[in-house]
């Protein structure tokens, strides 16, 4: 009978680094060969009809202004959206966590909320939420004496629309996230601060805050790299309008890839939002590891 | 003067807890609202008169209780072959020596970096290739492992005494023995939270199955949903319904396991 | 773990019994919008005269159908018979996606090729071959509330653009404070394309190599659109008007410019007081030689290529094509009739609201017969948004049109340049 070589951890690694190597890593690899060719519809019905074209690709989409508006708005949507989120949500944080306050775990439950529902069932209904004559918000800025705003039509509204939407959907996430960090601030430091006669602004930021540091550069850094792949809400609400003011990197490419086949430059498209990710991935990492650095007071 | 405050950030939290709550109160009240009431003047957020008229058009003409199973089947079968897989090789970058192991581990992490949507449109020629497109297996096959699940397990098991496992080996057990027997019931808590996590995250999907599901007998909910928008724009109540229908099991979850998905949250998150 | 392994086999075995149960052989009908709806009332009949065929209709919606029906052949899950739109038949030509049709059509009883208004037939002829059965036509003119047009001074509906000009902000003013006298929704290209050919504009240049928006024909006819926002007719933005058919019985707009389907949304969706207050009239023409010309529309059936049951496939066309039916299916949808004898039958030519549109039937182009025309299609319509909202001068405007359209059309110019092999 023969031994077994084989080391057994290979055995339990095997099936998932097999999937994920045929069904994620091969067609990654695959999309950057693709965004090296112009293979499009004429492609797909004569795999003859195919060119290697290098990096024009890239180059076309360097200098086509759609591209160049799909990243402003994508920037736009990550940099007000990802603030605001980030504010509400330590906001949120430090108010749950106050010493005095009650129904800690109720509060947190209902801020996750949105979290966890479907994306495109809260689009769907926050469509409707945002119908200049029928919908809810439009109500409530008349009961305060505010004019209606045609919110998804307005090329201005559009995208604070969306990000309004992106804040109410997400906060609660990171809300739990700072009222962890919260938590592992000990407590005396706080008490301290307090009995040494600090109030409670001073003491939030000389004390509190300096110990989020890491935790609020990973939320902040986690919170941009998934706005930054902004489909679902401008796919099932504005399809990128009024006017492309919420046409998003990532629709651009699903555009480009599934309904015009331009499989070539929608590839591209995917890498160019992957580099993105990519810089803001190492910024995060660069930043956690400066914010814990010894001689800064840092805390985990 | 002291109480001030406190009262203070109870009204703020309560303020900002019933703007959250407010879009899933209109949502459900509309649901139940006969057609044309929730766009008729002045806005209300219960309705006159409840009704299932809109469930039952949601269930019989429109067929969307052939999604709800559709959702069911696809996230059950996504969730039970992520949980064996990525356990599997969790565990065994976690508590087994051997050749390569932190490279791979390494590679792993990289994919993290990588946006979902770059392998898309190769994965569908290759889907295409295998003749899965249109098929439940295509929903399915691209989830059946996750880099975050298996990250998620390494974590946890990470942290079982090795002295358990030790004793095992002494006695003369193989390893997948050993992790069969003990290392799988070890890792039963973060199991169970690596299972709410998958089982959302498929039912949730919606870009993936929407580009590879043509008929309509095989959509998911969300790719249904978002079908049925583009059509009946204009019947509030009904799209309301569909919405309730499809956000109801992941919140029945969620509220059922809360502990899980916050311990989950939280392991990914505050991790070094 | 072998409780794993079995509710794993169960999940597999559930799946699995779920797809053989897909795989009865049923023939697949993609079919889009209304017409998709209501299509499924035609086939009983079919069904019960050749007993084992059965068919099962899929309905998809007009915003997401160019997209699916690429997406579908792309992926090889095409169904077997299709509506296809007519203007996205050069593209599906060019992937290689449709059954040729000359043979079973020359051996056809039902469809006879002399019975279709001519022109729609041409429609699907590519390259000198037939690949579908025209379903129903569609053209687009103007409807409009008559009562407002009488309040406004006008007996008849004007036959000129000038004319129009003049009745519109009437009919606004009859209207009421805060209403629009003209609806032409910005996500359309239609609009401005029909235009263009009216003015004499050709579109597109050099043997459909080059855009040719910057001509002076478009030009003049993009300048006359983009006017009629200007001067506060047409609504700026698709979310003015809630409900088009609640609008136009309020008179938010008088005039629409749209096709034959809403013969029979409005019979069906207006309130019962608007029944008798609403007709349709030929396009008007920038100079006097009325009726302005139109788009020659409207959807085919195809084969796929990919059918595996391509006889039974052929049943189900010449079945819709059929004059009985095609009467029926214009009772159900207001879907105008491809063939002549059916439009009799119906009693169309003596209608006064589908008069309009015989009338007009006579004086239609088609679009350019090239693949690539649904992406100009959308470039115009972005552009012209673009304009619109004032975000674009019209030349600018024009010139980034044609700039895209250039980019498009390059794998064209290039594939033309290849030597014939």
């Amino acid at each position: 009978m023969q031994r077994l070589r084989m080391n057994p951890a290979w055995v339990l690694l095997a099936p998932a680094l097999g999937t994920i190597g045929v069904f994620f890593f091969l067609p990654v690899v695959a999309a950057l060969a693709l965004s090296f060719t112009d293979f499009d519809v004429y492609t797909v019905g004569d795999p003859a009809r195919l060119r290697f074209v290098g990096l024009a690709n890239y180059r076309h989409l360097l200098a086509e202004p759609r591209f160049w508006t799909a990243l402003g708005n994508t920037t736009y949507f990550v940099l007000v959206g990802g603030s605001l989120s980030v504010v509400v949500a330590l906001g949120a944080a430090l108010l749950v966590e106050a010493r005095t306050v009650r129904l800690k775990a109720l509060f947190r439950t209902v801020f996750l909320l949105p979290v966890v529902t479907t994306l495109v069932a809260v689009a769907v209904v926050w469509r409707f939420l945002y119908q200049p004559r029928f919908g809810l918000l439009n109500a409530l800025l008349g009961h305060i004496g505010l004019p209606p705003i045609d919110w998804l039509g307005d090329p201005r509204w559009a995208m604070p629309a969306l990000i309004l939407l992106a804040v109410w959907k997400n906060f609660g996430f990171d809300t739990l996230i700072f009222a962890a960090g919260l938590q592992s601030i000990p407590p005396q430091l706080d008490e301290a601060a307090r009995l040494d006669g600090a109030g409670a602004w001073q003491r939030l930021r000389r004390v509190t805050l300096p110990l989020l540091a890491p935790t609020l550069a990973f939320v902040a850094v986690i919170t941009m790299i998934g706005y930054f792949q902004l489909f679902a809400e401008p796919y099932v609400m504005t399809q990128g309008g009024p006017a492309d003011r919420t046409l998003s990197v990532a629709l651009l490419m699903y555009e480009e890839g599934f309904r015009w086949w331009n499989l070539g430059t929608g590839s591209a498209i995917a890498f160019v939002l992957f580099a993105i990710v990519l810089g803001l991935t190492l910024l995060e990492l660069r930043l956690r590891r400066a914010a814990s650095a010894p001689g800064r007071g840092g805390m985990r | 003067m002291r109480r001030a405050p406190v009262v203070a950030a109870h009204l703020v939290l309560g303020g900002l807890a019933g703007l959250t709550l407010l879009p899933f109160v209109w949502m459900v009240g509309a649901s139940f609202m006969a057609s044309g009431e929730a766009t008729t003047l002045p806005l209300h957020v219960l309705p006159r008169a409840p009704t299932l008229a809109q469930y039952r058009a949601l269930l019989t003409r429109l067929d969307l209780g052939r999604c709800f199973l559709n959702s069911t089947a696809i996230a059950a079968a996504v969730t039970l072959a992520a949980v064996v897989l990525d356990s599997m090789a969790g565990y065994a970058l976690a508590k087994l020596r051997f050749a390569g192991r932190d490279r791979v581990f390494r590679l792993l992490l990289a994919a993290l970096v990588i946006p979902g949507q770059v392998a898309m449109l190769p994965l569908f020629l290759l889907l295409r290739a295998l003749g899965l497109v249109d098929t439940y297996a295509g929903v399915i096959v691209p989830g059946l492992a996750s880099v975050f699940g298996i990250v998620l397990v390494r974590q946890y098991a990470l942290g079982i005494p090795d002295a358990v496992l030790d004793a095992a080996r002494v006695d003369g057990a193989g390893e997948l023995r050993i992790y069969r027997s003990v290392g799988l019931a070890l890792c039963a808590p973060v199991l169970v939270t690596l299972a709410l996590f998958t089982f959302m995250g498929a039912w949730n999907d919606f870009m993936w199955p929407l580009i590879v599901l043509a008929d309509r007998d095989r959509y998911t909910l969300p790719v249904a949903l978002a079908s049925l928008a583009g059509e009946h724009v204009q019947d509030v109540e009904l799209m309301t319904a569909g919405a309730v229908l499809t956000v109801l099991p992941v919140v029945v979850l969620f509220l059922a396991l809360q502990r899980h998905y916050v311990a989950g949250v939280l392991a990914g998150g505050v991790k070094e | 773990m072998s409780a794993v392994r079995s509710s794993l086999a169960a999940v597999l075995l559930l799946a699995a019994a779920a797809c053989r149960r897909e795989s009865r052989p049923a023939l697949r009908l993609w079919a889009l919008g209304r017409e998709g709806e209501v299509v499924a009332q035609l086939l009983p009949d079919l069904e019960r005269r050749q007993p084992g065929l059965r068919v099962r209709v899929q309905q998809i919606p007009w915003s997401a159908a160019h997209e699916k029906l690429l997406t579908a052949f792309v992926g090889g899950a095409m169904p077997d018979v299709l509506q296809v739109g007519n203007t996205w038949l050069p593209e599906l030509v060019a992937l290689g996606a449709l059954e040729p049709l000359d043979d079973r059509l020359a051996r056809s009883l039902a469809v006879r090729a002399e019975d279709y208004f001519p022109g729609i037939l041409a429609a699907t002829v590519i390259d000198g071959v037939t690949y579908g059965v025209p379903w129903y036509v569609d053209t687009r003119l103007l409807f409009y509330r008559t009562d407002l047009l009488a309040a406004a001074g006008f007996a008849r509906p004007p036959t000129t653009w000038a004319g129009w000009l003049a009745a519109m902000p009437r009919m606004q003013a009859a209207a009421g404070p805060g209403t629009w006298a003209i609806l032409l929704p910005l996500r359309e290209w239609e609009a401005p394309v029909i235009l263009g050919m009216q003015w004499g504009a050709a579109l597109l240049r050099d043997g459909d190599r080059y855009g040719d928006f910057e001509s002076p024909a478009f030009r003049a006819a993009f300048a006359f659109y983009l006017d009629l926002f200007h001067r506060g007719l047409a609504p700026v933005g698709d979310t003015a008007v809630a409900n088009i058919y609640q609008d136009f019985a309020r008179g938010t707009f008088s005039v629409y410019l749209t096709g034959p389907w809403n013969l029979g949304e409005f019979a069906r969706r207006l309130p019962a007081a608007l029944a008798e207050r609403w007709s349709t009239t030929p396009l008007p023409a920038p100079d006097g030689t009325a009726p302005g010309t139109s788009l020659a529309g409207g959807s085919s059936l195809v084969v796929a290529r990919t059918s595996p049951r391509k006889d039974d496939a052929w049943a189900l066309v010449e079945y819709l094509a059929e004059p009985a039916q095609q009467v029926r299916f214009y009772r159900l949808t207001g879907d105008l009739p491809a063939r002549r004898s059916a439009w009799e039958a119906a009693g169309l030519p003596a209608d006064a609201r589908a008069r309009a549109f015989w009338l007009q039937l006579q004086h239609v182009r088609p679009t350019p017969k090239i693949p690539e025309w649904e992406r100009i299609a959308s470039a115009i319509a972005r552009y012209g948004e673009a304009a619109i909202r004032g975000e674009m001068d019209i030349d600018g405007a024009l010139e980034a049109l044609d700039r895209d359209v250039d980019r498009v059309l390059e794998k064209r110019r290039w594939l033309l340049a290849q030597p014939e092999r």
